[in-house]
């Protein structure tokens, strides 16, 4: 039964019907079989947040998940978020203000970001923080992130009728 | 690293999943939302021969109130207990400290069944359900049993649950107009594990605790519901008897040390969550002072 199983789901729009390892977890699959390698592998056990993608719309650490359990589901991951320019802005804002240096977390950094910022209009520093809490950036001392997403929030409120 | 291999299985029902915990026994590990396994595989402490992933079974999921009691299916979410209309109204002490575990990529994985059968004794939940006194609802080849939240937990990553049981649901007596509960931890940085934590249920009438359930978690090697508290009950509670809970509470607990914090900061940090909680149930911030 180590044996491989089939699979069917949809990855950034794109039906994927395929067969993997039991042992074979949702980043390494998105990486390695299908070559989306936006998403980043770190600790590769659930602390860093490098590896975080959204799962039926819900982000879900992606190296604590196996491929075979997103069978059925929809993942979207960096390439589909920046492709679709639904974060443009927000990746905008991480450029303006330096949010990110080498960028190893930076696109787990943008999903998790997103997530907060779809569901809340005027999340406060502390929120933010609190919402990025599972995402760990070695480089930026985190200010320049926060500011990024504030700037963010902001500007997508003011736009809103 | 990368979990060693293995063999997966999807449990098509829960007679089916014991059917095959009994067939593999100790080889087996279940799979619900895998936030504590998967880290365990990936690292190697842990290398089952089969997994057994119950995440497809919707009998485990959902949240009902019938006979004065909450039932809450094991597939129930971390990220549900935030969610759930039902759990704010009849037991909100989980909504206060669902917001404590990890973070929101684990919550909405994570699931209530897969943290109390794996008894992390730093976690949240089985501190939270011994305080509710709830009922752990278990079921195995004999049928179901159930297994009061107080006896459930036996030591590290230990439970009353045998290798060729799975736990289906959680059962806790609704909340009462009088019902408080108070929920606080120290960690290093949120959603990390407790140094320590508190999660505790009082009755209060008036001006006096007629029932209290403090549990500490992160202090022992299970969650310990402390004696301490008897003191305060059915009386006014002054400073100087606050003082005397809390020389108890010194005596009673003897928390490991660990990278994280020794033991006499444990112990510190303790008691300045049970001067917080007994402040903040009986609505007396200066029962605080000095400790906050």
């Amino acid at each position: 039964m180590t044996a491989v199983l089939s699979i069917s789901l949809d990855v950034n729009g794109e039906r994927v019907e395929t067969r993997v390892f039991p042992r074979t977890n949702l980043a390494d699959f998105l990486r390695e079989q299908l070559k989306l390698a936006g998403t980043h592998v770190g600790c590769e056990h659930g602390v860093c947040g490098a590896c975080t993608v959204r799962v039926n719309g819900e982000i879900v650490r992606s190296c604590l998940m196996l491929a075979v359990q997103a069978d059925g589901t929809s993942v979207e991951t960096i390439e589909g978020l920046s492709d679709s320019g639904e974060i443009s802005d927000l990746q905008n804002a991480f450029r303006e203000r330096n949010a990110l240096q080498c960028g190893f977390c930076t696109p787990a950094m943008l999903m998790a970001a997103q997530d907060l910022l779809k569901d809340e209009a005027e999340p406060d520093r502390a929120r933010i923080r609190e919402h990025l809490s599972g995402n760990y950036c070695r480089c930026t001392g985190y200010q320049a992130i926060v500011d990024a997403v504030e700037a963010t929030a902001r500007a997508r409120k003011g736009r809103r009728p | 690293m990368k979990a060693a291999a293995f063999a997966y299985a999807r449990a098509t029902s829960v007679g089916n999943a014991i059917a095959l915990l009994v067939e593999h026994g100790e080889r087996a590990k279940v799979l619900s939302g895998g936030q504590s396994l998967m880290p365990a595989m990936n690292l190697r402490l842990l290398a089952p021969e089969l997994l057994v992933d119950i995440g497809a079974l919707d009998e485990l999921r959902g949240v009902t109130v019938r006979d004065g009691l909450l039932s809450m299916g094991a597939l129930t979410r971390h990220a549900d207990l935030q969610k759930s209309p039902e759990i704010a109204v009849h037991a909100p002490l989980l909504v206060a400290a669902a917001a404590h575990i990890a973070h929101p990529a684990i919550r909405n994985r994570g699931t209530i069944g897969g943290s109390l059968a794996h008894a992390d004794p730093a976690s949240e939940l089985p501190a939270c359900m011994i305080a509710l006194d709830a009922t752990i609802v278990v079921y195995g080849p004999d049928g179901e049993r159930r297994i009061p939240s107080e006896d459930f937990f036996t030591g590290i990553y230990e439970t009353r649950l045998s290798a060729e049981e799975l736990l289906i649901a959680v059962e806790l007596p609704l909340a009462r107009v009088n019902f408080a509960h108070f929920f606080d931890e120290f960690a290093r940085r949120r959603g990390d594990f407790a140094m320590v934590g508190l999660a505790a249920r009082a009755i209060v009438e008036g001006d006096r605790l007629a029932g209290f359930r403090p549990v500490f978690f992160g202090v022992g090697d299970r969650p310990m519901r402390v004696s301490a508290a008897a003191g305060l009950l059915d009386t006014v509670v002054t400073p100087d008897l606050l003082s005397q809970a809390l020389r108890a509470l010194d005596d009673e607990l003897d928390p490991p040390e660990d990278q994280q914090a020794s033991g006499e900061m444990r112990r510190h940090l303790a008691k300045i969550l049970f001067a917080r909680c007994v402040a903040q149930l009986l609505t007396r911030p200066e029962l605080n002072a000095g400790w906050a």
